[in-house]
């Protein structure tokens, strides 16, 4: 059993809350894309890429994707604080997938603009 | 009637092992702590706890066909055999079916389980309305029998850092009761990603309490007042 016990960092309630927020927009998202594709008269990289041509179509694909790291992180985080117990390999794992993620928002915008 | 019964004496045992137990009953209206202690005249090594035996004190929670609960309000007829009997996972086993919980109990004390009001005491009490009283039903019943808190896997992986359910429902017992004035100092003492936000819902807590409480809604509504506050 442990006596001194490190808690008390004072944080936790806003990615709670984001873990919430950002599976809804990637639900409505997905939702969305679904039905998009379903309406389409024909299926083909034609159709594909006329979707994804739009300014619009891809600022919201943007925001799905972000969503997505962001919920990730979360997530990956939260599965690290559970099983990895060592404080300097947890830091390293988390610093790790962090850049890893802001490299996939970096490839998402080059991919989505067709940078 | 079969038993399966995890034995460990650490004294001298090298590793715990299932010891296998029969007896003469039909199960009829006997609670499996009834069993037991009739176990305990073929063996008196058998060590677990009991007190009340009508599942008001929690001493006797154990792990019942994988399911943590009460062996004293468990009916037999209602068990498949042979009944596999375990201490309560996630605990340092002292022997036998009896557990260390000391663990268990730094984090109820962690959350101040008392009223905190720092007027001067009334005459006779301090009074809540009907209404207000209503507001601790499901939260003050709790034994602190242990079986949500060692049914919880966030517990299992971080038993110093995450207060779990039975600590929390008790949280929020304090938080819900009009009589107290500590309500923003609670919140602040679980606003931690360990001590509240390791709780994901899992609800097994909910699952397994012998008093049919509600941790998880207790840890919901916590985490709505700090919305409330925060946003």
């Amino acid at each position: 059993m442990v006596n001194r016990v490190v808690t008390g960092a004072h944080y936790g309630l806003r990615d709670w809350l984001v873990q919430r927020v950002t599976a809804l927009v990637m639900a409505i998202y997905a939702l969305a894309i679904v039905a998009q594709l379903l309406l389409q008269p024909a299926f083909g990289y034609d159709t594909w890429s006329e979707l994804f041509s739009g300014n619009l179509m891809r600022t919201f694909s943007l925001l799905f994707l972000l969503s997505l790291f962001y919920h990730a992180w979360i997530g990956v985080r939260d599965i690290v604080m559970d099983y990895v117990k060592p404080a300097s390999i947890r830091l390293v794992i988390h610093v790790l997938v962090i850049l890893a993620l802001i490299l996939y928002a970096i490839w998402s915008v080059q991919i989505l603009w067709g940078m | 009637m079969k038993f399966r019964i995890y034995r460990y004496n650490p004294d001298v045992d090298a590793a715990p092992y299932m010891q296998d137990f029969e007896l003469n009953l039909e199960s009829g209206d006997a609670m499996l702590l009834d069993a037991l202690m009739m176990l305990r005249k073929q063996d008196d090594s058998l060590g677990f706890r009991k007190s009340c035996r009508e599942g008001v004190c929690g001493s006797d929670a154990m792990n019942i066909n994988g399911r943590n609960g009460l062996a004293c309000i468990t009916s037999l007829s209602s068990l498949k055999q042979p009944i596999e009997i375990r201490p309560l996972p996630g605990l340092p086993v002292i022997r036998d079916l009896i557990v260390d919980m000391t663990q268990f109990f730094k984090q109820y004390h962690s959350i101040k389980p008392y009223l905190v009001n720092n007027d001067p005491p009334p005459e006779t009490e301090r009074l809540q309305s009907p209404k207000q009283r209503l507001a601790l039903d499901g939260l003050y019943e709790c034994i602190l029998c242990g079986c949500c808190t060692t049914a919880c896997p966030s517990f299992w992986w971080n038993p110093d850092k995450f207060v779990g359910p039975a600590g929390l429902l008790q949280a929020y017992r304090f938080i819900a009761d009009t009589r107290d004035q500590d309500t923003a100092a609670r919140l602040d003492n679980l606003e931690d990603p360990y001590r509240l936000f390791r709780c994901h819902t899992i609800m097994n807590c909910a699952d397994v309490c012998p008093k049919e409480l509600n941790p998880t809604e207790a840890i919901g509504k916590i985490k709505d007042m700090m919305v409330k506050r925060a946003v």
